[in-house]
């Protein structure tokens, strides 16, 4: 809560550039290294780039686009949407037959500005249904943005002139209308496009917190019949950021476009529109940056844990409840929560309780790892005859000992972190109390 | 041409379902008036204000404000003709910074309606007034902090800021100093006293003692009826006053 007001009340006033370069200093850092990052997984020896790898920075640039949109709603309006993906969908739609048109000559677009086309048809989708959905706040506006969502899914694959069915539009990106000469055909080119546009889609977000529309819709959020007496129309409020939330996610529909060559109903569906919801409060909602760290996390997750294990999807659940349960504030508000204690030089005080709870949560996380791992063996893996293999070691899953080690792991360390949380929170309390102390004189 | 009143009631009537809530209210509040409404709980005076501020609709009669209707108008509408309020219960921006708060409130009044074009830190007369509003209300030490997180005097003072940020000339007060002790009351009374100078201010409100500070007018609610309205020494003076209300409380 207090780490919202930090963020919102220090720009207060005029912050000078010199505290504008101290505040945006993580910013201008992260960006640096988006550029850099390709090159350090840069093959030298057969001199080029892991595919892999460029692909996923790609995915992660654009869905830090989406999830930032997402919390245009979420975080800072209030408004918790399931059907956020229709824009990006959408936008990933209109540009992909642009593309096209583009690609037949029917008119010129350079490549560069590809991302607008996007941009503005997830604008104007979001203008005709936000004028619907922001009738109405809260759990009534949950459930209209849902159904919504289901009527543009259900739409795609039923009409297959401007969707394409279940196959999905595809198109080539290669176009020869690039303002720089460039391609487009390797994916880094399309990498660096991705950057630029992330870069310029965060920043501008990030002035939108610090406007007269971004400040009102926090006002909303907080207190909608207040907002009222202050002259503002809440319902306008609501349907202006939605719009431009709108906008944004279009920008990363047109990026999905361009980088996959191809939209299928995937792009408008209610799992796309989780994963925004996913990202943005395991990231983090009180916090502006708080979706970045979500987007960077969750799509690693998705392409990195499924490589390892097939259960992946059941780890990122049981991270976002438990998230949901005691880290409400997500990645962003744990890192924030820990701030004002680093500043006041006493992270050292947490040491020791953190080393009496996360040996043992860790060792229960890999408990339930373990019986994860070998409940799915048991069901799927071992008909497809494949032997269950941890650090090179064939485990027999018929054999009740990997069982008993596993469960043994997972309740010991659950007992013995969660008896640690009281002696936690108490150090935690003690120290909180303290710094205010100390604050006052 | 003579200025029209503040705010007119002709007849307003209110029912929720079969209940009766306001039964026929008239009533004329001159600009620059301080009027209370007084009333043994249950009289409706809360239902009262949030009609004239456009919360509930009433189900007959009609509510002027400056000599234009206002009845079924949107609040939102009825703030930008000029007309603020506060709440019973402390109605703030909880997770906003107390500085937050007070510039949220000035930013409709001076123009800035949706726009995303303002970047707030640029805009220095905004920033300046909404400090030098904290300055009248004793809370520039608490500036940064959320309001939520505002003892509950200072909480009430943050609204009445908001209340009259905006520069309404007509100012709803719902019970201001409801749960305060006697000095915090007093501050509060002075403050409102201080802030509402030259505007025409209607408050609901239990202390007798702020009544009688404050008011040029009182009006007493029993039921959904005017009993009296007067000034404050002939209300306290009436007989039938005295039964209906204050005997209990003022003996």
């Amino acid at each position: 809560m207090t780490t919202v007001v930090r963020w919102a009340g220090n720009i207060a006033g005029d912050p000078g550039i010199r505290t504008a370069a101290r505040r945006y200093w993580p910013y201008v850092a992260l960006l640096a290294f988006t550029i850099v990052l390709p090159w350090l997984f840069y093959d030298w020896s057969k001199a080029r780039h892991a595919g892999f790898v460029v692909s996923l920075l790609s995915q992660m640039g654009l869905m830090i686009i989406f999830a930032l949109s997402f919390n245009m709603q979420m975080g800072e309006a209030g408004l918790l949407s399931f059907g956020h993906a229709i824009y990006l969908g959408l936008g990933g739609y209109v540009t992909i037959h642009v593309i096209n048109a583009v690609r037949l000559g029917q008119f010129w677009l350079p490549m560069e500005l590809m991302p607008l086309v996007g941009g503005l048809s997830g604008l104007m989708f979001s203008i005709v249904f936000g004028y619907m959905v922001t009738k109405r706040r809260g759990t009534a506006y949950a459930m209209i943005t849902l159904g919504l969502g289901e009527l543009v899914t259900a739409a795609a694959v039923m009409f297959n002139g401007f969707f394409g069915g279940e196959g999905g539009i595809t198109a080539n990106r290669i176009l020869k209308t690039s303002l720089l000469a460039l391609s487009y055909g390797p994916g880094i080119q399309v990498y660096y496009l991705i950057v630029a546009w992330t870069a310029i889609c965060v920043l501008a977000m990030l002035l939108l917190t610090q406007v007269p529309l971004g400040r009102m819709a926090n006002a909303c959020r907080d207190n909608f019949e207040r907002a009222q007496f202050v002259g503002y129309d809440p319902r306008m409020v609501r349907f202006y950021q939605c719009a431009l939330s709108g906008f944004f996610a279009g920008i990363a529909g047109a990026l999905y476009a361009i980088d996959y060559e191809i939209v299928t109903f995937d792009a408008v569906s209610a799992i796309l529109s989780g994963n925004a919801l996913l990202m943005t409060f395991i990231g983090g909602v009180g916090v502006f940056w708080g979706p970045i760290v979500g987007a960077v996390l969750i799509t690693l997750l998705q392409s990195w844990m499924s490589l390892i294990s097939n259960a992946w999807l059941i780890y990122v659940a049981v991270l976002f409840i438990v998230m949901v349960i005691y880290a409400p504030g997500g990645v962003a508000g744990l890192i924030m929560a820990h701030v004002p204690i680093w500043r006041a030089g006493r992270l050292s005080a947490l040491a020791v309780p953190y080393l009496r709870i996360l040996p043992p949560a860790l060792v229960g996380v890999a408990g339930f790892a373990g019986l994860v791992e070998l409940t799915y063996f048991v069901t799927i893996g071992s008909g497809q005859g494949k032997t269950l293999n941890v650090f090179h070691l064939g485990i027999n899953a018929s054999s009740p000992a990997p069982w008993l080690l596993a469960s043994g792991l997972f309740a010991l360390g659950t007992a013995i972190a969660l008896s640690q949380r009281r002696a936690f929170t108490t150090a935690w309390d003690e120290l909180a109390e303290h710094m205010r102390m100390k604050e006052r004189g | 041409m003579q200025t029209p009143p503040a705010v007119v009631l002709h007849n307003v009537h209110k029912s929720f379902g079969l209940t009766k809530i306001i039964q026929g209210v008239s009533l004329e509040i001159p600009c620059g008036q301080r009027h209370a409404i007084i009333g043994p709980n249950g009289a409706g005076k809360t239902t009262l204000f949030n009609m004239i501020s456009g919360l509930v609709a009433p189900s007959s009669g009609a509510i002027e404000l400056n000599g234009r209707p206002i009845h079924n108008r949107a609040p939102h509408e009825i703030n930008r003709m000029g007309l603020s309020r506060s709440f019973q219960t402390t109605s703030l921006f909880h997770r906003l910074s107390v500085f937050e708060n007070v510039r949220c409130a000035l930013l409709w009044s001076r123009g800035y309606r949706y726009s995303i074009w303002h970047p707030l830190w640029r805009q220095h007369e905004l920033n300046g007034a909404a400090e030098r509003l904290l300055d009248r209300l004793h809370l520039r030490g608490r500036r940064d902090i959320a309001a939520g997180l505002l003892s509950y005097a200072e909480q009430r003072a943050l609204e009445i800021g908001i209340t009259i940020a905006g520069g309404a000339d007509v100012i709803l007060l719902d019970e201001p100093t409801a749960g305060m002790n006697r000095n915090e009351a007093d501050h509060a009374v002075a403050l409102i006293r201080q802030v509402t100078e030259g505007k025409t201010l209607i408050m609901v409100e239990h202390d007798m003692n702020v009544v009688f500070d404050l008011a040029d007018m009182v009006t007493v609610l029993v039921y959904g009826r005017i009993v009296a309205s007067d000034v404050p020494a002939r209300v306290r003076a009436d007989p039938q006053v005295q039964e209906a209300y204050l005997g209990s409380r003022v003996a």
